[in-house]
């Protein structure tokens, strides 16, 4: 029998799941039963499960929609983010949620992600960012660092990463964050944040990858990788409290960018009241 | 009884007020000519009735919001012309395995790649059947007038919403770009066909079963209080992904008979002049009007000349062109293409009667003149 | 023992746990080890009931349940 959380908002009869041992894919995707489970209790909120809607792409982070029990669509390859663009404008009553991958979102849906951030669409993206293109088995993808290997890159990577969330706030997103596998509550409250910020939000949460990313560079295991993790990456309680030299080589775990810019479809809705006012004012003539 | 009011329409104008009469209120688009002026005018119109039209970075992108609004119980539409058509072909596919319905408008120009941009051809007939991967049925409905481009609209939306898939709306440059005179139907009289709903409530491992002898399972849309999983990877009854080969074989022949099993609903054609005629000339769309001006021409010359168009492209009317070969002596098939659906007409009819094609790719349209030629040089 | 922790239990899912051991190495206590590629509480305790194995768990093989009044 697995926990009430899980037992609650999990498919369980699919489960366990199909990602390898010590992926952090399992992690996140209980951070996000957990940010909604919260969101749900949160008087102020009152999120309504039947409401929400999880869409994915493809790839191993993907997977994920179809293990969450709530309203899901396991999409194609890069077009997750566009699916959500039409469930969510189609109807803004609906808490539309896309779960995906580096190279779902950045490579091959890199145009949906930052056309979905410019508009200010209220989504919220969750990037299971392993570094890696798992699900093919191990080519580098854009956020592999330069230099490291993949069954691609046999000599090292030539490309230069993209750091997801920057990208993201490049473009124009409203609230972008950078969560991890090994920070759990931290992430938790970035993607209850996410959800909550009326725009577009995108929390670029970190994974491990050990079977390709962490074997071909050797990272060694999942808790090797989550230790990096933990080392390297510092929330942002203690990041704002670090001294410049501290926070050399330290990366943010928190909000990068978080802006009240007007929602997509409430502007939408404006235009249509405009435009209508004016029919009738014309009709009066 | 109240006097119709005629209007001058352009085809791709009456491909919106047709689709807004048909309940669509989502359209998902990429500006690309000759089609441009489809989402032009729902940028007009459906803020007016309350819809959503939204300008998507690409032809990908539009599909596939297209296919997320109507999995969100919302009539969508899309529309593009060959080089977008290509580009949207996966998700296509997509909405074909997931069941969720759509039209998908092809104003048909030259190609391949940029090709003519603005001008007439047919050669997306095979890419509307064969254009993505795999195998799946195909619904390709083809309009040849501006009233038939609101009627045919609305079939296309009542045929996708009724079997759940996505129906491909085939016009041309010559359909899209044609101003006519118009009288268009009583709203009230129409007949509009919404899918069909479950009232099923919480989580449904059943979404995708359907009742014996049937072949459209009843789904809510998102966020009605039904949970259920779509995907494009072959599934199982509850919409999870499945490698059982017994279980993803029989979603696959459920998908292709829902289509193959109904063919006396799906599949309609015009017959003119053809009850007598030793000479059938097969077309469809834009060749349409030069075709029946040569079939005037001819029978006024004394030729027994008859048309076979169909408006139903795909699944093609192979049992409709054979229940007239046992009179017919001879065909040609005109097209605006090197030669597509003439092989569709040549698989049909199996050999029993000679099978004679006009094809014209140079961006201009085939005059009456020239069939008349061609049926000349078929006689001698 | 903290009056809290009488009142949850860890319960080790066996048949889900893949053996990654991230559950192991992360125990702020190391009361868990694995055995046979499967975790498992050490005989000595130590537990504190502070959920950090479940938060991190991938395959939702560990977890503290709330005992009934």
């Amino acid at each position: 029998m697995p926990s009430e959380l899980i037992h609650q908002f999990m498919r369980i009869d699919h489960l366990p799941h199909i990602w390898c041992a010590g992926c952090g894919n399992g992690i996140i995707m209980r951070d996000v039963a957990v940010a909604i489970k919260e969101l749900m209790e949160d008087p102020e909120v009152r999120l309504n499960r039947e409401k929400v809607v999880i869409v994915s792409g493809i790839g191993c982070s993907s997977r994920a929609a179809g293990y969450m029990d709530f309203n899901s669509i396991h999409t194609t390859h890069g077009r997750a983010i566009a699916f959500a663009t039409g469930i969510k404008f189609a109807n803004p009553e609906l808490e539309v949620i896309v779960l995906t991958g580096d190279g779902d979102c950045s490579a091959i849906g890199g145009n949906h992600l930052i056309h979905a951030a410019r508009r200010n669409l209220g989504l919220t993206v969750v990037t299971f960012n392993n570094d890696i293109y798992g699900m093919t088995g191990g080519q580098y993808s854009p956020t592999t660092p330069t230099g490291d290997k993949a069954t691609t890159a046999p000599y090292g990577n030539v490309d230069r990463p993209f750091d997801i969330a920057k990208l993201a706030a490049g473009a124009g997103a409203s609230y972008t964050a950078r969560g991890s596998a090994y920070h759990v509550r931290e992430t938790i409250d970035l993607i209850k944040q996410g959800i909550k910020h009326k725009g577009f939000s995108l929390i670029d949460v970190y994974s491990v990858c050990p079977t390709y990313y962490g074997r071909k560079n050797k990272k060694g295991d999942a808790v090797e990788m989550l230790q990096w993790q933990k080392e390297h990456m510092a929330p942002a309680v203690r990041y704002y409290s670090m001294s410049e030299e501290e926070r050399k080589g330290k990366l943010l775990v928190g909000a990068l960018t978080h802006n009240n810019y007007p929602e997509y479809t409430e502007e939408y809705e404006k235009m249509v009241q405009r435009c209508q006012a004016d029919m009738k004012a014309k009709a009066h003539k | 009884m109240a006097k119709k009011k005629v209007v001058l329409m352009q085809g791709n104008e009456a491909c919106v007020e047709g689709a807004i009469a048909a309940g669509m209120r989502f359209y998902a688009g990429y500006p690309i000519t000759p089609s441009t002026e489809i989402a032009e005018q729902c940028a007009v119109r459906l803020p007016q009735v309350g819809g959503k039209f939204i300008q998507m970075e690409d032809e990908l992108a539009s599909i596939a919001a297209v296919l997320g609004a109507s999995a969100a119980g919302v009539k969508a539409m899309t529309a593009t012309s060959g080089p977008g058509f290509s580009l949207k072909q996966e998700n296509i596919g997509y909405g074909a395995m997931a069941e969720i319905p759509c039209v998908v408008v092809d104003v048909q120009r030259s190609g391949p790649s940029t090709g003519l941009p603005t001008s007439p051809s047919q050669g997306d007939y095979m890419q509307a059947r064969w254009g993505t991967h795999g195998d799946h049925p195909v619904i390709a409905i083809s309009p040849a007038t501006v009233r038939e481009v609101y009627d045919l609209i609305i079939r296309a939306f009542n045929l996708s919403e009724k079997y759940r898939t996505p129906v491909i709306f085939l016009m041309d440059e010559i359909v899209g770009h044609m101003r006519e005179g118009v009288e268009l139907p009583n709203p009230n009289d129409l007949i509009i066909n919404k899918r069909k709903m479950s009232y099923h409530d919480g989580a449904n491992k059943q979404c995708y079963a359907v009742p014996e002898g049937e072949y459209v399972p009843a789904m809510k849309p998102f966020g009605q209080g039904e949970r259920y999983n779509i995907t494009g990877l072959a599934h199982d009854a509850s919409g999870f992904p499945t490698n059982d080969n017994a279980v993803a074989g029989a979603l696959y022949t459920r998908l292709m008979e829902k289509i193959d099993h109904n063919l006396d609903d799906i599949v309609r054609v015009q017959e003119y002049m053809l009850e007598d005629a030793e000479t059938a000339i097969v077309c469809f769309g834009g060749t349409t009007r030069a075709v029946m001006t040569a079939v005037q021409e001819a029978r006024a010359a004394g030729q027994k000349v008859g048309m076979f168009r169909p408006v139903t492209v795909w699944p093609f009317p192979e049992q409709k062109l054979r229940s007239h070969l046992s009179r017919l002596k001879k065909l040609l098939v005109v097209e605006h293409n090197y030669g597509q659906m003439v092989l569709e007409v040549q698989r049909a009819v199996a050999g029993q009667v000679p099978v004679e094609f006009l094809g014209q790719v140079n961006g201009t349209v085939i005059p009456p003149a020239a069939i008349l030629e061609k049926l000349k040089e078929m006689e001698g | 023992m903290s009056r809290l922790a009488g009142r949850k239990k860890l319960v080790i899912e066996p048949a889900w746990c893949k053996g990654c051991g991230i559950c192991v190495a992360f125990c702020p206590r190391s009361a868990l080890e694995l055995v046979g590629e499967k975790v498992r509480m050490k005989e000595d305790g130590g537990c504190i009931m502070c959920g950090l194995c479940e938060m991190r768990c991938p395959d939702y093989a560990i977890y503290l349940e709330n005992l009934e009044e």
